[in-house]
């Protein structure tokens, strides 16, 4: 049985190969994403998995057996808006390098994890939202001179293995040294014993860091963000109905306060203003 | 053991006086480094009272640290009965006389021996579900197919080698009594190898055991995971959090190899015999039979 | 563009294994000279070099590779201050070879203190009768013989090494697993293909080396 296994590894291996030589070969086999198989059915059936992060304090941070973050409460928001009872929703923590084959392959519903909605990755998911736009910027220590990316040639600068701020270092400060690890705990970790000089990802994680009381005084964000990075709530690529759906749930959670609520409680706490949220950007779902 | 004291004489008065010097001159060495360290280690804060609070207190230990401790054992142990079925299954299928048994499973064996557990991992988890119509691989399945695999291909190679070391008397004698194949390797090889080959199975499964932190790549909540890096970004203490979870796995492989040896031991009393190719019968029957051609028996991972 | 014949790709597969590459070759050669020396150690007359012989592997065989590439980082490297090149990726590329040689040197000594145990202890004591030293018996008699007994197992051990690089990727480097993870992130739908080229390579270089070794094992073996 271990011979028919490899052949039908074989076989899929060949299989692949001919989809990619025939082009396109976009998404062999994630499978059809009817309605039944959409977010909006996954909740009338009384479950939903969302994939979230569990180690970024502030966003989405697994402190036992739950999860809590601004992350998180979107998520509750859109449950409940689908008719779920949030304590129903299944967390599932996810890392930045795999949440597209998260969603495509079914393992999670939806996305809620820092997810920055780009080009590349609406070719594999849809995205509703952005519920929140972030910037990429740097978290020195508190006593740095580095005031933006453009003091950074020759730096050492730490971010996430695959991660877009990476990417993004990688192929416009190409003079920069980069660090790479498997989590921004690590990073942060780092700039701490002064092996990096800077961490890089969006303002709002590197807040999250600073705000966290074991790190209290010892870092700031430089606060110059060079990049928009709007967070999407990922979902199947072909699951239209659903992602129009959160962004009616989304909208709706802006005019009834819940959203402000939702940053009150968790990011906002230090006292930063919940952000103003633009409607009229709601418009990443595939046509 | 009794090989290692006949290396050298039993010490004269001068050869005592070298050997406390050395000791001497070593120990203090050694305590010099072991304060080196201490005092870095003391200079960057990292003695400091809120990295190692966090451990006396309840909610570390009950929401990280033995969650994630349960489910490294939970799929250690549930890999380690899998991968010694495997390595029996495959083991007798690389000693089959049919050619149609034999070469395909040697392939398997060869293939999952070489190629990275890490890789292994990651692939079950993303690839496989673009062969299998879409069904999610869980985290924990991906983590013990691939420890199955490879340990159990290790396995394979070491029960192989065991049952070649059985001299071969045993199981002419048993076919002459009126056994089967099945049976001869069922009653008369395979336990013998297995005992034979006992250093060499629990060596392995110390690996599998280690190799469960490998699930950090698919996100698996295990000890590495839970303990290391979510209590880390919790508590901002992950060089604390990595240095209680290295003592806990330490632990672990050694309680797993002193009931190893407490077996050992306990099968010799109760006089099994091993063949005899040196001093010390049980592991030098295991070390020289433990290598066939390929990549040999020898218990070796992450 | 397409996976096969995107010449950044075949970079990315190239840089990938040349890490493995010289990772495996100097680990292998840390964890050759450090297992030799905690095999004297454990077989020494001297109870403090045995203890640390005995200390050493205890520790470092039984803690994941994992954690150990983590502490050369942040123990070693940032605690330590153990710093050994400028350059990002050089200075990870050594911290990851002191690990691997850490752990790999403990099943080196391992096996050399088995092969050890191979010789017959007739040989150890004639030679003492004769009036050898310590190190003279050892560097004389038992380590050519025990060397030879220990090939096969080194193969092995040398083998799960250039395995175990791949976790050197943990602190950064853009070795072969780093550089699937990278692949199968862009070109998610041809993820088997992009698995059976990585594992593959694996595979054929190391299924050979396994079998090198054996008949080098075969070859060399001490007819008693």
């Amino acid at each position: 049985m271990r011979v028919s296994r490899m052949a039908a590894v074989a076989t899929a291996a060949v299989m692949a190969l001919s989809v990619a030589a025939c082009g396109g070969g976009e998404d062999a086999g994630s499978g059809g994403g009817g309605s039944g198989d959409g977010v909006i059915g996954k909740a009338a059936s009384g479950k939903l998995i969302i994939g979230v992060k569990s180690d970024q304090p502030g966003l989405g941070l697994q402190t036992g057996t739950t999860y809590e973050g601004f992350d998180i409460e979107v998520g509750k928001i859109v449950a409940k808006g689908l008719g779920l009872d949030p304590a129903k929703v299944e967390w599932k923590t996810t890392v930045s390098a795999n949440r597209e084959p998260f969603i495509e392959q079914g393992q999670v519903d939806l996305v809620i994890a820092t997810y920055t909605i780009n080009d590349d990755r609406k070719k594999k998911v849809a995205f509703a939202g952005p519920y929140y736009v972030a910037g990429q910027d740097l978290l020195v220590k508190t006593d740095s001179t580095i005031t933006g990316p453009e003091g950074l040639d020759g730096k050492k600068v730490c971010s996430v293995a695959g991660s877009t701020p990476a990417k993004r270092i990688k192929e416009e400060y190409p003079k920069v040294a980069l660090q790479e690890f498997d989590s921004y705990s690590k990073c942060v970790t780092a700039l701490g014993g002064g092996q990096v000089d800077a961490v890089t990802t969006d303002d709002i994680i590197l807040a999250g860091y600073a705000a966290q009381a074991e790190y209290a005084g010892k870092f700031k964000v430089v606060g110059k963000p060079f990049s928009s990075e709007p967070y999407g709530i990922g979902l199947k690529k072909t699951d239209t109905a659903g992602c129009t759906k959160i962004n009616e749930i989304l909208k709706a959670a802006v005019d009834d306060g819940t959203y402000k609520a939702a940053w009150d409680a968790t990011l906002g706490k230090g006292g930063t203003p919940a952000p103003t949220f633009d409607a009229s950007k709601l418009s990443n779902c595939p046509a | 053991m009794s090989t290692d004291a006949v290396l050298y004489d039993h010490p004269g008065p001068r050869a005592k006086i070298r050997n406390l010097v050395l000791t001497v001159v070593f120990g203090l060495g050694l305590l010099a480094l072991l304060y080196w360290i201490y005092v870095k280690f003391d200079q960057k804060n990292q003695w400091a009272a809120e990295l190692w609070t966090p451990f006396l207190e309840a909610n570390t230990w009950v929401n990280f640290i033995i969650p994630g401790l349960q489910q490294t054992l939970a799929a250690a142990l549930v890999a380690m009965v899998l991968s010694l079925t495997f390595g029996i299954v495959f083991a007798v299928g690389r000693l089959s006389d049919h050619w149609w048994v034999r070469v395909p499973a040697g392939a398997v064996v060869e293939f999952f021996r070489a190629v990275p557990l890490l890789l292994m991992i990651f692939f079950i988890f993303y690839g496989l579900p673009y062969v299998n119509g879409g069904v999610p691989i869980p985290a924990f399945w991906a983590v013990v197919v691939g420890l199955t695999l490879y340990n159990g291909s290790v396995l394979a190679e070491a029960f192989r080698a065991g049952v070649r070391a059985v001299p071969t008397g045993q199981s002419e004698a048993a076919y002459g009594i009126g056994m089967r194949k099945n049976q001869v390797m069922r009653f008369i090889l395979i336990p013998q190898a297995a005992r034979a080959m006992l250093p060499v199975i629990v060596s392995q499964l110390v690996v599998l055991v280690k190799d469960t932190a490998l699930g950090y790549i698919v996100a698996f909540p295990e000890l590495m995971q839970r303990g290391v890096n979510d209590l880390g970004a919790n508590r901002a203490n992950i060089v604390a959090a990595a240095l209680v979870a290295a003592a806990i796995y330490i632990v672990i492989n050694f309680l797993l190899t002193s009931l190893a040896s407490f077996i050992e031991r306990r099968t010799r009393r109760r006089g099994i015999r091993v063949p005899r190719n040196g001093a010390n019968p049980v592991r030098t029957a295991a070390q020289n039979v433990a290598m066939p051609a390929g990549m040999g028996g020898g218990a070796v991972g992450a | 563009m397409d996976l096969l014949s995107d010449p950044d790709n075949l970079d990315l597969y190239l840089t990938g294994f040349s890490w493995i590459l010289r990772l495996t070759g100097a680990g292998a050669l840390g964890a050759l000279v450090l297992g030799v020396i905690l095999a004297g150690f454990r077989v020494s007359p001297i109870p403090v070099l045995r203890g640390f012989g005995a200390a050493w592997v205890n520790i470092f065989r039984n803690t994941p590779l994992t954690l150990i590439i983590f502490f050369c980082y942040f123990g070693l490297f940032s605690t330590l201050g153990l710093s050994l090149a400028e350059e990002i990726d050089v200075n990870n590329f050594w911290l990851g070879v002191i690990g691997l040689s850490v752990y790999t040197a403990a099943f080196v000594c391992e096996a050399i203190r088995s092969g050890i145990n191979t010789v017959p202890a007739g040989q150890a004591e004639a030679a003492r009768a004769i009036g050898l030293s310590f190190f003279q018996v050892l560097r004389m008699i038992v380590l050519p013989q025990a060397g030879r007994a220990v090939i096969a197992p080194l193969g092995s051990i040398f083998i799960a090494l250039a395995k175990n690089s791949t976790i050197v990727g943990t602190i950064g480097l853009a070795e072969s697993s780093n550089a699937m993870k990278t692949l199968i992130n862009d070109y998610g739908s041809q993820t088997i293909l992009i698995f059976l080229i990585f594992a593959g390579t694996f595979a054929a270089v190391l299924i050979p080396t396994g079998y090198l070794f054996g008949w080098l094992a075969n070859r060399l073996a001490v007819k008693r």
